[in-house]
């Protein structure tokens, strides 16, 4: 290890400045727009002069005392963890089984990987295909089980539950294999010992392998909840916040709000999502029982 | 351990589940992206379509001016961020896994924080960035954006690769007469290909995937990425299914192959570097 520290800030200078350039300046200049009343009319560009003006915390008032807001925030927290949730418990599952000597392990969990590998976008475009009412996949199976056809993406709670399938379809295979990579990392002599002093399976489950699993699990949940706080694509790919809006999650409410011109409103909702995750994942390191 | 029969059996019963929910909606789409337009629209579940199999969709896409030069617009893109990501992360990640130096640790911690950044927050003054910069409506916007969002996790994916290069080997390196830049070259680099392999998969899948920024960025219908240029051919009340299905699969190939060379190191890396931070 050496200590000449100018070389290591050589090797990171590249980096740092591109960093700095296009993720922490753009930063602190999308918190100082949320304090004005920039739009795509004001902001002014080479043939037109800037005429926007500080505002204070007035975006805030408005992003927090919209009731489409709040709807999208409770929304985006019941997607978040009802996602997480099934993500863990079926990944962990899947993980499990896989862990066994089984003939065709290799070729099943080949299978289990392709949601992860197909691009998101393309899987929700694929599922609004087998979700659609009239000749979808789906409501062949659903006619079968005497349910009828449904409307998912407009009949309530369906158009909750649809978006749900898809992105549980498609998180559960990062989860399996960070926990099999986990499961794999559990000495096989606290097994051996655990059965030589007679304990069942069950037992050797909550007291090994949960154990043993604790803090991949806490760095996998931490990942899982901020990826799918953030996730765009499944919702604008599914029902693109619809019907009425009453599907949007904080980031695709932000980006409708941007399209609509609305600059600084935009970048409020950017600084909100952004201080809920970072609020939430201090929270998460102190409860957490170890370093995540 | 002697394996009760009922663990197995439910094992394979839960395994063939499982393996049938997840292939099963991709090869939907796989079949029909070869049935012609009107046997789509059928309530009947047929693998191929009464017409048997065409490839109408595709010679139709692939065809198509617009689909040429989008499928274009994201291999350059993609590539470009491939490369300069890689050379990006490498470089950042050896300087923090060969030295101690103060502000070594913030370094760290500000790569783990800024993995939280939601996109939707830069995407407002980047916008005003490439605005002011001409860039607007230019592929070098997305490129720029891309590498240093895939920036994060690949410095900490290589970081820890290089941790597990023991050092001895550039202090041998450097009694040849190597430098410090040629021992992270040709010794650290070439010893690194999986870690490397990761890097790039991530690069690219980042590029090649992307929609907010790139729809937000890109304006002329000749500059689109795939992603952009496939969301205007959604129309919620007339969707071309046939169309999307074709278009899905040649999107979807090239990241499937990748995904399925690089699994084992992506997952071995992700183990080592994106799990443990």
């Amino acid at each position: 290890m050496r200590s000449r520290s100018w070389v290591a800030w050589v090797f990171m200078a590249p980096t740092l400045i591109a960093m700095a350039l296009i993720v922490f300046l753009p930063l602190v200049q999308a918190f100082v727009w949320t304090l004005t009343d920039i739009d795509r009319s004001n902001m002014g560009t080479r043939f037109k002069e800037a005429s926007w003006t500080f505002t204070g915390l007035d975006n805030y008032v408005t992003a927090l005392q919209d009731p489409d807001f709040q709807h999208a925030f409770v929304w985006t927290i019941v997607w978040t963890l009802v996602n997480v949730f099934f993500h863990f418990t079926l990944g962990l599952l899947l993980a499990v089984i896989l862990n066994q000597k089984l003939r065709g392990r290799t070729g099943f969990r080949l299978m289990l990987l392709v949601p992860w590998a197909i691009p998101i976008y393309i899987s929700a475009i694929g599922w609004s295909f087998i979700f659609n009412g009239e000749f979808g996949l789906l409501n062949n199976f659903t006619a079968l089980f005497g349910i009828g056809r449904i409307a998912w993406y407009s009949e309530f709670p369906w158009y909750y539950v649809a978006p749900i399938i898809v992105n549980v379809w498609a998180g559960v295979p990062f989860m399996m294999v960070a926990l099999l990579g986990g499961l794999q990392g559990i000495p096989q002599d606290q097994y051996e010992a655990a059965r030589v002093d007679g304990a069942s399976r069950w037992q050797s489950f909550w007291n090994i392998t949960i154990p043993g699993l604790r803090s991949v699990s806490t760095m996998v949940i931490l990942l899982g909840i901020i990826w799918t706080f953030n996730l765009f694509a499944v919702i604008f790919f599914t029902t693109r916040g619809g019907p009425a809006g009453k599907t949007n999650i904080l980031v695709t409410f932000a980006y409708q709000v941007f399209n609509e011109g609305e600059l600084a409103l935009a970048a409020t909702f950017g600084v909100i999502i952004f201080s809920i995750l970072i609020v939430f994942s201090l929270f998460y390191r102190r409860l957490a029982p170890e370093r995540a | 351990m002697r394996e009760p029969r009922w663990i197995k059996v439910g094992s394979y019963l839960v395994l063939t589940i499982a393996a049938i929910i997840a292939v099963l909606p991709a090869i939907w789409v796989f079949v029909t992206s070869f049935k012609v337009e009107s046997e789509i629209f059928s309530t009947q579940v047929e693998l191929v379509g009464r017409s048997g199999i065409t490839f109408a969709n595709y010679e139709f896409l692939l065809t198509r001016g617009d689909f040429q030069q989008w499928f274009m617009n994201s291999v350059i893109v993609a590539a470009a961020v491939t490369v300069i990501g890689v050379f990006l992360a490498a470089t950042a990640a050896y300087g923090l896994s060969r030295y101690r130096f103060r502000g070594r640790n913030s370094a760290l911690y500000i790569f783990l924080v800024a993995q939280m950044f939601p996109g939707i927050i830069l995407l407002v003054p980047l916008y005003n960035f490439f605005v002011s910069v001409g860039l607007i409506d230019q592929l070098p916007a997305l490129v720029i954006s891309y590498s240093t969002i895939a920036i994060p996790f690949s410095v900490l994916m290589l970081k820890a690769y290089f941790d597990t290069i023991p050092f001895d080997l550039e202090e041998a390196g450097q009694v040849d007469g190597l430098g410090v830049f040629g021992g992270f070259w040709r010794i650290v680099l070439p010893l690194s290909v999986p870690g490397v392999a990761v890097t790039a998969f991530y690069g690219f899948v980042t590029a090649w995937n992307e929609f907010m920024l790139a729809s937000a960025f890109l304006v002329s219908r000749d500059k689109l990425t795939l992603p952009v240029g496939l969301s205007t051919f959604i129309d919620p009340f007339n969707q071309p299914w046939h169309l999307l299905a074709a278009a899905s699969v040649i999107i979807s190939i090239p990241v499937m192959v990748f995904f399925f060379l690089a699994q084992r190191y992506l997952i071995s890396g992700l183990q080592t570097g994106g799990v443990k931070g």
